[in-house]
């Protein structure tokens, strides 16, 4: 095992519910599959969603939920 | 009182004409800003700039409080909204009546009106504008929706009262399938909302989107003829133009004589826009909403008419009456706007911010850009696509579409994708050039052709 980063694929805003009055998609400490969603951008007013891309653990988020993220800046720690 | 300090609370291209209109009236302007928008073309041209907040939005361009505050303490005695954001928010409005500011648009009571659909549409029906027909409110029986069916026609939408953003609308194309759709909306509504009231609505087929302008100064209403914005994706408009290239001269004064009159009624103060569906098989037409702020196209009309829409409504909100008579007001030859949007449109219009490496605007006669763009810029991710409107006017429609052909290829937008390659297909398409199309058009017309316009 070892830790990895997932990264942000697009710059804007990065969201981690589905919709505010809406749970967290993914907590520090969840297990996750490679499809899983753990959060959204949104770029422009379109919304895409970020996927954990392998299989592990989340160690932890590294932003906040609606924090400004750029393309390629990682959004979690991955146990992978 | 005149105004002598204007703060914008807006960006991007609307925030760049806003301040060219004040500076031309001696007006000094204030443009407030995101820190995503440090940067931006309207920083740079306004006399002052204040940052109001984050990159996000609804912290900074939404956030009343630091608007008023930063109107306060810049000297400024007037806020324009623009479009978008705060420009239809009727708390806002009464946030900068309260502060003892001047509200660049109508009263926030008629904001207020025109953004509740029910009241907007009694509004219309008072007013002599004829609507969609329909129920005019809620149905909870079998037999009263019968009755309404009887005089709209089919097909006709069902949709709960209670409902919102399109959940579980039937739309039923003869009386067999009502019977059938009917009791299984009435149980739906039921279950989703704990109401079955229900709402009934014509559905108009290959309707057109027309829509007029019309100035106010809370007393007097003028009308500066309509636009055409027919073509439309996902209910954004994409090309918008200026007279429509399909209605008659009978059916143009009918359709203006009606808005003036619903504008009147509710002492309309600015620039408004009354949006109507039209069917060119029955030439009828039906008010569908009234927008109560300037609009993203509104060029095309200063274009046939040459009136400032932006300056007009600036000094009617400094208190000056109508300069314009209906009589002075002159249409002449033919407006075409086209959006350029940061969108890559062969990638289902992905969105593409980034750097704008090169920029080579279009020029010569009867061509304008207004754009938020110079070489150089980062374009920020947080915000809305629209880069720029090419708009063009000339002679006659066919002369008009020459030009825009001839615009779009001097445009050159370097480093990031944009939906030029979509104008540039559709000024050479036929159905277009005819003007045949409705609301739907253009979106059949991307299921076959999207991939060719890389």
């Amino acid at each position: 095992m070892a830790i990895k980063q997932i990264l942000s694929p697009l710059p804007g805003t990065f969201y981690r519910r589905p919709a505010p009055d809406q749970p967290l998609y993914k907590n520090d400490g969840d297990s996750v599959t490679a499809g899983d969603v753990i959060g959204l951008v949104e770029v422009m007013k379109s919304f895409n969603e970020v996927k954990a891309g392998q299989v592990g653990k989340i160690v932890r988020f590294l932003v906040e939920n609606e924090d400004a993220v750029m393309a390629g800046q990682p959004l979690a720690e991955i146990d992978a | 009182m005149a105004i002598r300090t204007l703060l914008i609370a807006n960006r991007g291209e609307i925030a760049v004409r806003i301040i060219r209109a004040a500076r031309e009236l001696g007006i000094r302007t204030v443009q407030v800003h995101s820190k995503a928008d440090v940067d931006s073309l309207a920083v740079k041209l306004a006399d002052e700039a204040i940052d109001i907040g984050p990159a996000q939005a609804a912290k900074s361009y939404l956030n009343i409080p630091a608007v008023i505050d930063a109107a306060q303490r810049s000297g400024a005695d007037a806020i324009h909204p623009g479009y978008g954001f705060l420009a239809e928010n009727a708390e806002f409005a009464d946030a900068v009546a309260v502060a003892g500011l001047t509200f660049v648009g109508p009263s926030a009571n008629a904001i207020r009106l025109m953004g509740d659909k029910v009241a907007a549409r009694q509004a219309a029906a008072a007013a002599g504008v004829p609507t969609v027909p329909g129920s005019d409110g809620r149905v909870d029986d079998v037999e009263t929706a019968r009755a309404v069916v009887a005089h709209t026609g089919y097909p006709v939408m069902i949709q709960a009262a209670a409902g919102g953003g399109g959940r579980g609308i039937r739309i039923a194309n003869n009386a067999e399938e009502f019977e059938r759709l009917m009791p299984q909306a009435r149980a739906e509504a039921l279950a989703a909302f704990g109401d079955g009231g229900l709402y009934l609505e014509k559905v108009i087929e290959r309707a057109r989107h027309i829509e007029v302008q019309i100035l106010g100064d809370g007393e007097n209403v003028v009308h500066c003829f309509e636009r055409e914005c027919s073509l439309q994706r996902r209910r954004q408009k994409v090309w918008e133009e200026a007279p429509s290239p399909v209605l008659p001269a009978d059916i143009r004064a009918e359709l203006c004589r009606t808005a003036v009159s619903l504008a009147k009624a509710v002492h309309y103060r600015g620039a408004g826009t009354l949006e109507y569906l039209y069917d060119d098989q029955t030439r009828a037409f039906y008010f569908i909403e009234m927008n109560t702020r300037i609009q993203v196209e509104h060029p095309v009309t200063e274009f046939i008419t040459g009136i400032d829409l932006v300056r007009e409504m600036i000094r009617v909100a400094g208190g000056e009456k109508l300069r314009l008579r209906q009589e002075d007001i002159v249409a002449r030859g033919h407006a075409i706007e086209v959006r350029i949007n940061a969108e890559d449109p062969a990638q289902n219009f992905m969105p593409n911010p980034g750097l704008v490496s090169g920029l080579r605007i279009p020029g010569g006669n009867g061509v304008r850009f207004d754009t938020l763009l110079y070489p150089g810029y980062v374009i920020p991710p947080f915000y809305d696509s629209l880069l720029g409107k090419l708009i063009v006017w000339d002679e006659d429609r066919a002369s008009a579409i020459a030009r825009l052909s001839r615009a779009l290829g001097e445009l050159e937008i370097d480093g990031i994708k944009t939906t030029k390659p979509l104008h540039q297909a559709l000024v050479a398409d036929r159905e277009v050039q005819a003007g045949r199309f409705d609301t739907r058009w253009l979106e059949r017309w991307l299921e076959e052709n999207a991939t060719r316009l890389a």
